[in-house]
């Protein structure tokens, strides 16, 4: 085979693998713009759906919670994990033992992390709703805040603490005036990711959230439209819900480039 | 001798909540499993290993030979694309890889009900795929081809391709073009090269690809939900119902037991296999 051959079965494999992520999506986005809602006919662009959105309450009381539980559990994982990031980093030598804890929430299948605290939370008769979504959450986006701040931290420049010791502040002023301000980009774009992994999680919300429909997320209404069927509605619901991730995740790596793969 | 105790306590809250809300909760399942269910669906706290033997009762078992068929399918075929597609990027010019490597990586990051649902809108039975097919001529009965196996098997290899991709993409980027030069020259095919030199280089890529794929399917929930609709159920749906409608905790935790074992057991393998990799790089760096 030639080069030039190859190159172009590379194209060609290319090709193919970018249909396939992207075709399923831009039919659904495209769909959720159809005036007749339905897949067999074009019958016009409209934004129709998207209004009949705003009037469904059910989906407004859900994108509250949703947007509830997310802040709640960014500002705390941003905190904590930003925290841990800077202790273990100051520590460089850390045991497995420890490197597994951070890690394991980043891997652990979410019903095996779900029905563990759904068990935990009854037998402590904790009453569940937003506040054990939130702070579930919290579980699995401190361990990403924390990555993303780590892998700032790999060239992080220690001696500027030094000089800031050097030079009388102590270690929380160091802290707060000198590695702070350094990590702000990677603090923000981890907190960016946990905004949007919160918006997302579906099953630690589902089986946290307690009985009753009132503390009810977005993706588990999504979930709850979903087996009916496809609707107009839902198009374009997840096409909004897709926005505002791929509009985070693009903030997040703008600010944090150092951690874009293949860099 | 101070300063070494500030990093722990910058540590301690993560630590703390980690402790609480994820350590505690996974050994609470451990435990979970070897107590007896209760009359009226709670829990009898006297030991049984009742719950263990039955996750291997046929009945059961055969769920989780079946989950772990779908897993290990849904594995092989996302590693073939994921591999296939991580190398075609690797091969395009240097400037252009990031990009194409955050478009591949993009859809792994919007939402996991949609991206199944996308699939339940091509396939259903006024989808697009069934309306394509109208539009060219075929009159006769189109097979279901949402609610099958197959369906669950194509939303797993969706969702998770990405993650292959960039799993296969960070060895295969580091490889050096040189060293598949002296292949070359030394007379090599183009075939041989890849057999010999370029897949044994990136097979811990592969691994961890397939790993995690197959452990995120095989306890996998939503997608045999949405796609298999109430067709068959694999151990994730299992799962959850012995917490939910059957009330049958201890079950369900002794599932969950069996369930992170093997996950345990995949990610080990992995970390052999990227080890002995790493290994084997030193040596020849030396």
């Amino acid at each position: 085979m030639t080069d030039r051959n190859t190159f172009r079965l590379m194209l060609l494999i290319l090709g193919v693998v970018f249909a396939f992520l992207y075709i399923p999506i831009s039919v659904l986005v495209g769909l959720s713009f159809n005036e007749g809602g339905l897949p067999t006919a074009w019958t016009g662009f409209s934004v129709k759906w998207y209004g009949a959105l705003l009037e469904n309450s059910d989906i407004l009381k859900a994108a509250g919670n949703t947007l509830i539980v997310a802040v709640f559990s960014t500002i705390l994982s941003t905190i904590l994990g930003t925290l841990l990031a800077v202790g273990v980093e100051i520590r460089r030598r850390n045991g497995k033992w420890l490197e597994t804890i951070i890690f394991a929430p980043m891997i652990i299948p979410d019903i095996v992390l779900a029905i563990a605290l759904l068990s935990m939370f009854s037998l402590l008769n904790v009453k569940m709703g937003l506040h054990t979504i939130t702070v579930s959450h919290v579980v699995f986006n401190l361990a990403f805040v924390c990555a993303v701040v780590r892998a700032r931290l790999k060239s992080f420049d220690w001696s500027i603490v030094e000089a800031s010791a050097d030079l009388g502040a102590t270690t929380f002023v160091t802290l707060y005036r000198v590695v702070i301000p350094v990590l702000m980009p990677a603090i923000v774009a981890g907190g960016l990711l946990a905004f949007t992994l919160s918006v997302d999680e579906f099953i630690i919300a589902f089986f946290t959230a307690g009985a009753g429909r009132s503390s009810i997320t977005l993706p588990m209404q999504i979930f709850a439209m979903i087996r009916f069927g496809v609707t107009p509605e839902i198009n374009a619901l997840a096409t909004l819900v897709i926005s505002v991730s791929v509009v985070a995740l693009a903030l997040s790596q703008r600010l944090n480039k150092e951690g874009l793969p293949g860099q | 001798m101070t300063t070494d105790r500030r990093p722990l306590l910058l540590m301690t809250p993560a630590l703390l909540w980690l402790t609480a809300l994820m350590v505690i909760p996974c050994a609470l399942i451990l435990v979970l499993a070897f107590f007896r269910r209760g009359v009226y669906g709670g829990i009898e706290y006297t030991w049984t290993l009742e719950n263990i033997a039955l996750v291997f009762d046929p009945l059961y078992f055969r769920i989780f030979l079946k989950s772990a068929g779908i897993a290990g399918l849904s594995a092989c075929i996302a590693c073939v694309l994921g591999y296939a597609a991580a190398y075609a990027i690797a091969a395009m010019p240097r400037r252009r890889q990031p990009m194409l490597l955050f478009f591949a990586v993009l859809p792994f990051w919007s939402n996991y009900l949609v991206r199944t649902y996308a699939w339940i809108v091509l396939l259903n039975r006024e989808g697009l795929i069934v309306n394509i097919a109208r539009w060219l001529g075929y009159q006769g009965e189109l097979p279901s081809m949402l609610y099958t196996e197959q369906a669950v098997i194509i939303g797993l290899v969706y969702n998770y391709l990405p993650f292959v991709i960039l799993a296969c993409y960070a060895p295969l980027s580091r490889m050096n073009a040189e060293v598949t030069e002296v292949s070359r020259d030394l007379g090599a095919s183009a075939w041989t090269t890849f057999r010999r030199v370029t897949l044994p280089m990136t097979v811990p890529g592969i691994a961890t690809g397939f790993v995690f794929v197959f452990v995120l399917s095989i306890g996998n929930f939503v997608t045999p939900a949405l796609l298999g609709g109430g067709q068959f159920q694999m151990i994730g749906n299992l799962v959850y119902a012995q917490f939910i409608t059957a009330n049958d905790w201890p079950f369900g935790a002794a599932l969950s037991m069996v369930l992170i074992l093997i996950m345990l057991g995949l990610l080990m393998g992995q970390a052999v296999v990227a080890d002995r990799a790493a290994g084997g790089k030193g040596r020849a760096d030396d």
